[in-house]
């Protein structure tokens, strides 16, 4: 048994490193390590800049413009990223919807959607939760009822993740009524500058325009925009979930905000010392950056299987548990570490282009809301709590 | 990276696994348990000649030249049968150690006997103070004519009356906690000044405290340099803490494996109590700590053989620490999960539940490698 990488690897790390380190636009990675809300045209020119390199959509086949990289120089090149400050790549697009087109759509569809993709021309986002359907995806309503040539869709969507920036949706649909839930589903693309559709912002609990409500009226969509069969949208949907939760546990998120913690304690202070040199500070980073190591090595086991050929199964689960419970735990301790510092709301702060005086120091400003803001890591991409219904069931048999 | 065991170490594993399963029932260790040394003599003597015994030596010693991953393979085997031998403290901790710091006289005389599994080993490092730290070592050693006195006390020594030869460590200068100053030194239990008293711990195995009275060693008895044994001893406690990671995986595993078959055959209220969903989940967190658990104690076996470094350390102490609240959390839900039945004496989980528990309490419980690893851990 051997836990390190081969030298390969290694060289293959090394690359990207320094590609990252040189290539990241310095704006960008202070937006991401200072917690703030990164805009539009930050996401597209960090995807613009890995694009130019080859390396955007590292998960496609390499007919289609991908890396042919393994599996594990895909996890290298993900955690190095976000361990250097990359920000997390918008998914619904290149990771989500384009593996789908990949495996079940026409050479047509292909041909229309991968390559605007790849250039960032289009922005994806995710058509799945309703107001009434969210861990239980397959209760969904929105309706598509076909008329000759096109879908007339009604319905609504909801929690839509930067859908205000987006120009198509990908969208489960009940094509059928009296069919069992998850067999009259179907899986339709879907532009978002269609007549009959509207979009409204919800605000979470930090303040945050991130998701999105998106109402569809009488909205016409042509046939030929559905990926697989009528009635067969559900097959897609678990195909795009089990590609969601790989890579969940967001080791190098954490790696990265944990070494920033440590900095930021560095320079807080407590009895006139570094707030780093107090023994129970160090020990609650002591704990979590222990744990982290033992969700890294359960990674590289799924990886290495993986590499082999095997198809990782409910220890996602394990790692999307895990991985959640550690990045909130880490925004918890960072609330912690800033004391009564983490009490000030200033929104106009956490916006990129701030450049006035921050109210006690530039890392300050953005760590309480975004405690609140990853209280979503355990309820999206399936919540903890379906995630150990999914390991009762695959691993346990219960 | 590799995580497949060669096809050496997979038989090694059948080998041991068929050893256990066929020697070890559950009556027959409740048997071993109450006979005068505590363990089974004959089950010592069948790894002996399969040359288990051997297994952690080197080659040129007589060894079988395995690494820490063959340790793994072993002690996840033991642990799952609750063996009771001391495997772990005789041929890991005190075999690394006298294969790590004898001379060549000392390789000759005593390291094939050890190697043979004749002769079992006990390392005597905790003391009434110590709690955990193996610097702290009020045991004193004297340079008298032709050799040394020591005096002192040790405390809750591995293994019972049946240890042939103690390592013990003692003071031959400095001040009670100064990380230099600790000679190690191979001791005759028979010795004049040597009083051991002897009791079975809670989760099963032997120790004794040891009371040292001028107890002279002659200068030949000295392991390694005068005063410089603390580094060596930090060496194999960490690799002797990679084999409790494992002895605590194959525990764990039967644990696991044990609590699901209950919930899968109990029932209550007409069905399954493995229907109910609050259970389906606390299984469901037993299988992630195990998991992790599992990551962990092969992550230690990869590094244990590892120069020292801060890196082998940091994951050693990591390792140690996951292990052990994993075991813990196992060990009490496991309980929890079986009610009633799961509190008897008569059934073999309760006894797992105390090894996973107590096992933290020998090379340092959670709260000590907290504490260490918050010391390594890199801050800039």
């Amino acid at each position: 048994m051997n836990i390190r990488y081969t030298a390969d690897e290694l060289a293959f790390r090394d690359e990207v490193r320094a590609f990252v380190r040189q290539s990241l636009p310095a704006d960008i990675a202070t937006s991401v390590r200072l917690g703030k809300h990164l805009n539009k045209e930050q996401h597209q020119r960090w995807q613009r800049i890995l694009s130019t390199k080859g390396w955007y959509a590292a998960n496609w086949p390499v007919e289609h413009g991908g890396t042919g990289w393994t599996v594990v120089q895909k996890h290298i090149f993900q955690e190095e990223c976000a361990a250097l400050g990359a920000p997390r790549l918008i998914s619904f697009g290149v990771n989500m919807v384009a593996p789908v087109i990949i495996k079940f759509g026409t050479e047509q569809q292909k041909a229309c959607y991968l390559p605007r993709i790849l250039s960032g021309e289009d922005w994806w986002c995710q058509g799945y939760s309703e107001p009434g359907a969210g861990s239980d995806l397959a209760s969904l309503k929105t309706r598509a009822v076909r008329d000759g040539e096109h879908y007339v869709v009604n319905g609504q969507k909801t929690w839509t993740t930067l859908g205000q920036y987006a120009n198509r949706i990908f969208c489960l649909v009940r094509t059928d009524t009296d069919a069992r839930p998850q067999q009259g589903i179907s899986f339709l693309l879907i532009d978002m500058d269609s007549p009959g559709i509207s979009v409204r912002p919800i605000i979470t609990l930090d303040g945050e325009h991130e998701v999105n409500e998106v109402f569809f009226d009488n909205v016409r969509v042509p046939v030929q925009n559905r990926i697989g069969e009528e009635n067969r949208g559900w097959t897609c949907a678990k195909y795009l979930l089990t590609h969601e939760r790989t890579g969940q546990a967001g080791i190098g998120t954490s790696k990265a905000a944990l070494a920033h913690l440590k900095q930021v304690a560095a320079q807080e202070t407590c009895d006139g010392r570094p707030l780093i040199e107090d023994p129970l500070l160090r020990a609650q980073i002591a704990d979590i950056e222990m744990q982290l190591m033992a969700i890294e090595m359960s990674t590289l086991r799924i990886l290495a299987a993986a590499q082999a050929g095997g198809v990782p199964g409910a220890e996602s689960s394990i790692l999307k548990i895990k991985g959640s419970e550690i990045r909130q735990a880490i925004s918890h301790l960072m609330r912690k570490v800033l004391g009564p510092h983490a009490l000030p709301f200033v929104e106009a702060e956490l916006n990129p282009a701030f450049a006035g005086e921050p109210r006690h120091a530039d890392y300050s400003s953005a760590p309480a809301s975004e405690y609140f803001n990853l209280r979503k890591l355990s309820i999206y991409g399936g919540s903890n709590e379906i995630q150990k219904n999914i390991i009762a069931k695959m691993m346990l048999e219960l | 990276m590799d995580f497949n065991l060669t096809e050496e170490q997979q038989m090694l594993q059948d080998t041991v696994a068929r050893l256990v399963r066929e020697q070890y029932g559950f009556e027959a260790r409740e048997g071993f348990y109450r006979s005068e040394v505590g363990f089974s003599t004959a089950f010592w003597q069948q790894l002996s000649e399969l040359g288990l015994t051997a297994v952690p030596f080197d080659e040129a010693l007589g060894g079988f030249g395995g690494g820490c991953v063959d340790n793994l393979v072993i002690m996840t085997e033991l642990g799952r049968g609750l063996c009771l031998e001391p495997f772990l403290h005789s041929q890991i901790f005190g075999g690394g150690l006298l294969q790590q710091l004898a001379n060549p006289d000392q390789q000759q005389t005593l390291l094939p006997q050890v190697v043979s599994g004749e002769l079992q080993l006990a390392v005597a490092f905790e003391e009434p103070q110590s709690h955990y730290r193996l610097n702290d070592v009020a045991c004193r050693a004297e340079a008298v004519e032709g050799g040394w006195r020591i005096s002192g006390r040790k405390s809750v020594v591995i293994g019972g009356d049946s240890a042939d030869r103690i390592l013990v460590s003692a003071r031959t200068f400095g001040e009670q906690r100064d990380d230099s100053g600790i000679s190690l030194f191979v001791l005759d239990p028979a010795a004049e000044g040597v009083s051991r008293s002897g009791y079975p711990c809670i989760d099963g195995p032997r120790a004794f405290d040891l009371l040292l009275e001028k107890v002279f060693v002659p200068s030949g008895a000295m392991l390694g340099e005068e005063g410089q044994a603390l580094g060596a001893l930090r060496y194999q406690q960490g690799r002797a803490i990679a084999a409790q990671c494992a002895e605590a995986l194959g525990s764990m595993e039967e644990v696991f494996s044990l609590t699901l078959d209950y919930l899968k055959t109990r029932k209550q209220f007409g069905r399954p109590i493995g229907e109910f969903q609050v259970l389906q989940h606390r299984m469901a967190d037993i299988c992630s700590e195990l998991e992790q658990a599992r990551s962990m104690a092969i992550m230690a076996a990869c590094v244990a053989d590892e120069p020292d470094s801060d890196d082998r350390s940091r994951r050693l102490t990591a390792a140690k620490y996951i292990v052990a609240r994993a075991a813990r959390f196992v060990a009490e839900q496991a309980i929890q999960l079986h009610g009633g039945i799961g509190m008897t004496w008569e059934y073999s989980l309760s006894h797992h539940a105390k090894r996973l528990v107590m096992l933290s309490h020998q090379f340092g419980d959670d709260d000590h490698h907290l504490g260490v690893y918050a010391q390594l851990m890199q801050t800039a």
